[in-house]
């Protein structure tokens, strides 16, 4: 699918910024996703303050780019591809405006916290950071590349990260139970392993608007059979064999 | 970014061609749902071609159902004013000019030579772009219809007939003290009214229009577009359009053409959101000229 090729360059060119924009988002927070999650592994709590600080910057883009999205509605009346471009892009920056903020949280919570965390629990929260890092990126990138099956197979990912919070959760409760002492920092610690858990969500649905704006069908809500059909169905845009 | 390459014959032989021709002849057939049961018209296998036997346009297979709006798109010299002028044998008067194919009106053929074009056309309407009032009192544009037909009894009758036809057409109110005037003095917007109640007037089953707001001013395009609206409760209208979003304002099933071919028909809501065809979306997204 070829984004620009409008008879109107300026237009052509609208379109370009509000996109380039949206990455440039995602890849804010993506830095600050990744940030966090240094914070919060190695105890810096300076890193993880930082991270708290630059949320705003984040929000900003939110803001400045929703103004793009409404100034090409009311200027171009956005149609087909466009239309669903700009519903697209109006939504994912709803999410990723949310991941910011999840990582906010946990940058938050690395500037307070004094005490090193249980090896094992390390260690999981590690991996758990690790595939939300993968995921995030690969999100962005199915959305750069406006590549509707990468997008599935990343929404897919999901699953094994909400297998891994809940694994931490078990985690935690066994180290509750064992010495009421542990409870502040598990409770922190889950937190922050919901907020890493969140983000995989908010990384599902945008995939999902990016099956949206591929084929034009709203995939949100449905099983995975659905999907996968609509996938097979419109891979092949637009005309059918004749 | 990637950029999707169709497994398809009919796009490949499309990036193939080099001219005008070998282009058009690559749109071997119509996408989406041209045909519906029980239509007010069935057309099949419509070809028109003019002077020197340059075809307008090929084998047009539509359905257009009863009360329902149907917008035609397409660039210009699509073939879309030629379909439509094909439905009420407006092709007729245009010397050379030479339709084939079935064209039915309620499932009787409008080009058999039992029927007299006069009374299809009173049963077929038309608006055209520019508003054509007769040089006559606004009371006798909408009236001349009915007293051609014979359709007024008397004089009560016939007011009858013109004052309903001017409320239809959302301009009684406005001329109501001045029906003697003549029609050429009203504004471009209420001339394009009266026109509308002189189609009305003879009470036909369907209204074809040809660009009809495209003269106006947003205001009067806004009133005829309501007006539109409400007169889809007794009528089936066809109107070509060049404004895209009018034809996504009004219309229940958007047909798109291009170069003589009716490439989509589809319902509004998808054609504007998700087309099928990719000439579909180049030409409502703007991609082409």
């Amino acid at each position: 699918m070829e984004l620009t090729q409008h008879t109107s360059h300026a237009y052509n060119h609208e379109l370009e910024v509000v996109r380039t924009h949206v990455l440039q988002m995602g890849g804010l927070v993506e830095e600050q996703l990744s940030n966090a999650v240094k914070a919060l592994l190695e105890q810096d709590s300076e890193l993880g303050a930082e991270v708290a600080r630059n949320d705003y910057k984040v929000n900003k883009l939110e803001v400045a780019i929703d103004e793009e999205c409404a100034r090409i509605i009311a200027r171009r009346q956005p149609t087909a591809v466009d239309l669903r471009l700009i519903l697209t892009i109006i939504k994912s920056i709803t999410d990723l405006e949310r991941i910011g903020d999840e990582a906010e949280k946990i940058g938050r919570y690395a500037a307070e916290a004094s005490e090193s965390l249980d090896t094992n629990l390390t260690l999981a929260l590690r991996h758990l950071c690790e595939h939300v890092k993968v995921m995030l990126r690969d999100t962005l990138d199915a959305f750069a590349r406006v590549d509707d099956a990468r997008a599935m197979q990343v929404a897919e990912t999901d699953l094994q990260i909400d297998r891994e919070f809940e694994a931490i959760y078990r985690q935690l409760i066994t180290l509750m139970m064992e010495d009421p002492r542990n409870i502040k920092q598990s409770l922190s610690v889950v937190w922050c392993a919901r907020a890493l858990e969140r983000i995989g969500d908010h990384c599902c649905n945008i995939c999902e608007y990016v099956v949206y704006l591929v084929n034009g069908k709203d995939v949100r809500h449905t099983s995975r059979e659905e999907v996968k059909a609509v996938l097979a169905n419109n891979t092949t845009k637009k005309l059918p064999q004749s | 970014m990637s950029t999707i390459t169709s497994l398809n014959p009919m796009l490949d032989a499309m990036s193939r061609a080099e001219s005008r021709d070998e282009f058009s002849a690559a749109i071997t057939h119509t996408v989406g749902n041209p045909l519906l049961d029980d239509p007010k018209y069935k057309t099949r296998s419509v070809n028109v071609f003019y002077a020197g036997g340059k075809q307008a346009i090929f084998d047009v297979d539509l359905d257009i159902g009863r009360n329902e709006v149907i917008a035609m798109i397409g660039p210009s010299g699509c073939g879309k004013s030629t379909y439509l002028r094909c439905l009420n044998r407006m092709n007729d008067t245009i010397p050379d000019a030479k339709v084939t194919g079935e064209l039915l009106l309620d499932g009787a053929d409008i080009y058999s030579k039992e029927l007299d074009p006069v009374l299809l056309r009173a049963r077929v309407g038309m608006v055209f772009q520019k508003p054509n009032p007769f040089p006559k009192s606004i009371y006798d544009n909408v009236a001349y219809g009915p007293r051609l037909h014979g359709l007024a009894k008397n004089r009560a009758e016939l007011d009858e007939i013109v004052e309903e036809s001017l409320k239809k057409a959302g301009l009684f109110k406005e001329v109501k003290d001045r029906l003697n005037s003549p029609g050429t003095g009203l504004s471009g917007g209420q001339q394009q009214r009266l026109c509308i109640a002189r189609t009305i007037a003879v009470s036909p089953e369907v209204i074809l229009m040809d660009e009809p707001t495209s003269a106006l001013d947003p205001i009067a395009t806004a009133t005829i577009e309501e007006l539109i609206e409400e007169l889809r409760q007794s009528f089936t209208i066809c109107i070509v359009t060049h404004s895209m979003q009018q034809a996504a304002r009004i219309s229940q099933r958007t047909a798109y053409f291009h170069l003589g071919k009716l490439v989509e028909v589809n319902d509004t809501n998808t054609l504007f959101t998700n087309p099928e065809h990719q000439l579909t979306e180049n030409y409502i997204t703007g991609r082409f000229g």
